[in-house]
């Protein structure tokens, strides 16, 4: 038992969308056909896009390293499957963007045997060749940002990590990623968070999970260890409750400091997600190849959660679904609330892919937008207590140094500001162009200019 | 598979169910009640000065506004609440123009929707005020010295002509209290069987339509309460150093309170956005209200007193931004 006191001091704001996760909560991991071509972007985490080591023609086997890591801030991307390199180019990216991508034809009836190596046991290992491990796994953060995982394992020199927060919120509604690796592999969560443990010299391990994963809730307290201090602690259904900052101020009760790291309060989060795939790459010693991915919603046939190696088209992940149905009408990676709408079906699921979630064209029709009629709304829905309202005002006629005063940086585009507004004004894409916009002027202006 | 077309749109892709149109319908829905009973007590002169004003509003929106902007249902609102707030009297050509003038000056000059300053409602009563004070303050009587079907006033006057002054008049309760010293019981204030405004009288059938649009969340509660809280407040320190002056029951059941704090107050437009500012703005009405009242030329203040605080609207949302997250003022010992 933990000898802290826990004050699950809820965050406030924050909205109620409807869950739908019954489509696949209940439906079992399984794994996808590998399929004849796959896709590997050079960028699949936040941070420099990993340097080019192949080349086209080149075979590789399943597990190669295609690009390594550009530096501490980077990740490498590996081959998910055994073939030949047989393009390397733009091609469509989650992000909606045109990117560096490494095609690759996977070897027909392969057995799909990854290149023989060695397994350090991560005992054995001191912090920093698991942070370099974990690194060279390829392992990013799975909730979805892709932040490199090893980064947040080596924490500046002159702070130290207290807590682990495990994050098993999974807020977005329909996806179930994490649900069913927290229900069929609750060892390789406990085991991620007992390695990061050790790597950070963290006292203990909090696993919050939204109290609408009662199942999740229940294997992670059958199997958790009591030798270290791990607890698993419900949450209250909100979104966004698995925001990195809301997940703290439930967990301990304080607020992250605008502009300031959580590791500034002695805090990590990573995602279970992540915690599973950091001992897998300890137990396999295979690198992060595949993820798991809730593919979802009324425009899919038959949902499911699928293990699908990296690269994969989404196009091949929607076939091994039964299809799409015919009132399809956007397919979103990730969640509803922040995900990506994408434009092609030959865009490929990324390490960040948590989910593909088809909604049905009556879901996506375009509603006509009002003026904003200061309801303050968005005001109780702020997670951050920013007054979008305003921001959205000044938005308009881009005065993007006005919005910065009110704190647009502190904004973390959750969408909920979007998801209650009655005049349907597309304030989170609003702030994320501003942002960007704020970002261009910044760096146009003259070095040394205040 | 290949000829599904996709829809691309920014997150978030759900959205919740009520939109603006949703909400200012609603709000008309719950202004019906209103007019009902003004029309129970009234006589057909109520349906005739309401329909008046609200033809007034609608068809400044329709001939000035954007196209399509009729549909979002706020210049309907105006109408109507312009229309109760009218003597039962009242020529129906100057609630027309009211209306009419409300909606365009008041609303179309500022930009429309979303970007007037001053309640529209309010801003063509004030003109009125202005143009016909007379007319606007001549109360018919209620109950049972008029039939029920007869018209309360020359609600039938042609434009530019003097109204013939044949209707039973009878004082408002704030009258009575300011001029003749007058008090009215409350049981009538609270039921509505007094005389004043068409929508003004019942204090009861209000907090019942106001209370269902703050249960559906299509109405702020904070401003009425505040609002209630200062005038009761404010009014029984008055009454208690010197009972002269009014209980605060009467001066919370009495004229035009109940309607201007629960449907005009509460414009989402013309009030603060921040919960804050609308407890700031809920406390300056009760100030002005209750100061008007008692010092101010005037029986009734709630219009002028609305009105006012619209204008400083801006400066409460400046002064009263929400704290943002992980900006608390954590004191450090500095060397």
């Amino acid at each position: 038992m933990s000898v802290f006191t826990l004050r699950p001091s809820n965050f406030r704001h924050g909205v109620h969308p409807p869950e739908h996760k019954e489509l696949t909560a209940a439906r079992p991991i399984r794994r996808m056909h590998f399929p004849s071509e796959v896709v590997i972007p050079l960028r699949q985490h936040a941070g420099k896009p990993a340097k080019l080591v192949v080349r086209e023609g080149d075979h590789v086997l399943r597990g190669d390293v295609l690009g390594e890591a550009d530096g501490f801030m980077s990740a490498p991307v590996h081959a998910s499957a055994s073939g030949k390199v047989v393009e390397i180019g733009l091609w469509p990216h989650p992000d909606g963007t045109r990117d560096m991508a490494i095609r690759i034809a996977v070897e027909p009836f392969s057995p799909q045997v990854p290149r023989p190596r060695l397994v350090p046991y991560w005992e054995s290992l001191a912090p920093e060749e698991i942070v370099r491990a974990v690194q060279q796994g390829g392992v990013v953060g799975l909730g979805g940002a892709a932040f490199p995982t090893h980064v947040k394992l080596a924490p500046p020199r002159d702070l130290s990590v207290e807590t682990i927060i495990l994050n098993g919120a999974e807020c977005e509604p329909y996806l179930t990623t994490d649900h069913r690796i927290m229900v069929e592999y609750p060892e390789r969560v406990h085991l991620g968070a007992r390695i990061m443990m050790r790597t950070l010299g963290a006292k203990r391990a909090v696993i919050g999970v939204e109290r609408n994963k009662p199942d999740a809730i229940a294997a992670l307290e059958r199997t958790r260890p009591t030798d270290i201090d791990v607890t698993v602690l419900p949450l209250t259904v909100k979104y966004p409750q698995g925001a990195e900052k809301m997940l703290i101020k439930t967990v301990i009760g304080r607020e992250v400091p605008s502009g300031k790291l959580p590791v500034s309060l002695g805090v990590v989060v990573q995602n279970v997600g992540s915690a599973a795939s950091i001992a897998e790459i300890f137990e396999t010693g295979l690198p992060l190849l595949e993820r798991i991915v809730t593919v979802t919603g009324p425009g899919v046939r038959e949902p499911a959660n699928l293990i699908v190696p990296v690269g994969t088209k989404v196009r091949d992940v929607l076939a091994e679904c039964g299809g799409l149905t015919d009132d399809a009408g956007e397919i979103v990676f990730g969640g509803p609330m922040m995900g990506n709408a994408i434009a092609s079906l030959d865009t490929p699921i990324v390490k960040g892919t948590t989910g593909v979630v088809v909604l049905a064209r009556a879901q996506t029709r375009h509603e006509a937008t009002y003026p904003c009629i200061h309801c303050g709304r968005c005001l109780d829905a702020c997670p951050v207590f920013l007054n979008p309202s305003m921001l959205g005002d000044y938005a308009r006629v881009q005065r993007y140094e006005e919005m910065e005063a009110l704190h647009l940086g502190d904004c973390m585009l959750c969408g909920s500001c979007s998801y209650v507004c009655p005049s349907n004004i597309p304030l989170a894409q609003m702030f994320s162009a501003s942002k960007s916009a704020l970002r261009r002027i910044k760096a146009a202006k003259p070095a040394g200019a205040a | 598979m290949t000829t599904t077309r996709l829809v691309i749109t920014a997150s978030p892709h759900v959205h919740a169910q009520a939109d603006t149109p949703t909400i200012m319908w609603n709000v008309v829905g719950s202004l019906v009640p209103l007019v009902a009973i003004a029309t129970y007590f009234f006589g057909p002169s109520a349906l005739l000065v309401v329909g008046a004003a609200v033809a007034g509003a609608v068809v400044a929106e329709r001939v000035l506004g954007n196209r399509g902007s009729l549909g979002d249902g706020s210049a309907a609102i105006t109408g109507i609440l312009l229309g109760l707030t009218l003597p039962a009297g009242i020529p129906m050509w100057m609630a027309f123009i009211g209306g009419a003038f409300g909606i365009g000056f008041g609303k179309l000059l500022f930009g429309g929707l979303g970007y007037n300053v001053f309640n529209p409602a309010l801003f063509g009563r004030a003109f009125l005020q202005a143009a016909f004070p007379v007319a606007i303050t001549t109360w018919p009587a209620v109950g049972a010295q008029v039939k029920w079907w007869s018209l309360r006033g020359d609600n039938l006057a042609l434009p530019f002509m003097s109204p013939r002054p044949d209707a039973i008049t009878a004082a408002t309760p704030l009258g009575l209290m300011k001029f003749e010293a007058k008090g009215t019981s409350l049981f009538n204030l609270f039921v509505g069987n007094t005389g004043g405004s068409l929508g003004e009288t019942s204090a009861l059938l209000i907090l019942l339509c106001g209370g269902y649009l703050a249960w559906r969340q299509f109405l702020n509660w904070r401003t009425p309460v505040s609002i209630f809280a200062t005038v009761a407040v404010f009014s029984a320190i008055l009454h208690f150093a010197n009972a002269k002056y009014p209980t605060p029951f009467f001066m919370l059941f009495s004229g035009g309170l109940m309607l201007g704090a629960v449907f005009m107050a509460t414009d989402m437009v013309t009030s603060p956005v921040t919960n804050a500012g609308k407890w700031l703005f809920g406390l300056g009405i009760g100030v002005l209200v209750v100061s008007i009242r008692v010092w101010g030329g005037l029986p009734e203040g709630v219009m002028y007193a609305i009105l006012l605080m619209n204008a400083v609207v801006p400066f409460i949302n400046k002064a009263t931004q929400p704290r943002v997250f992980g900006t608390r003022v954590v004191k450090e010992a500095t060397p």
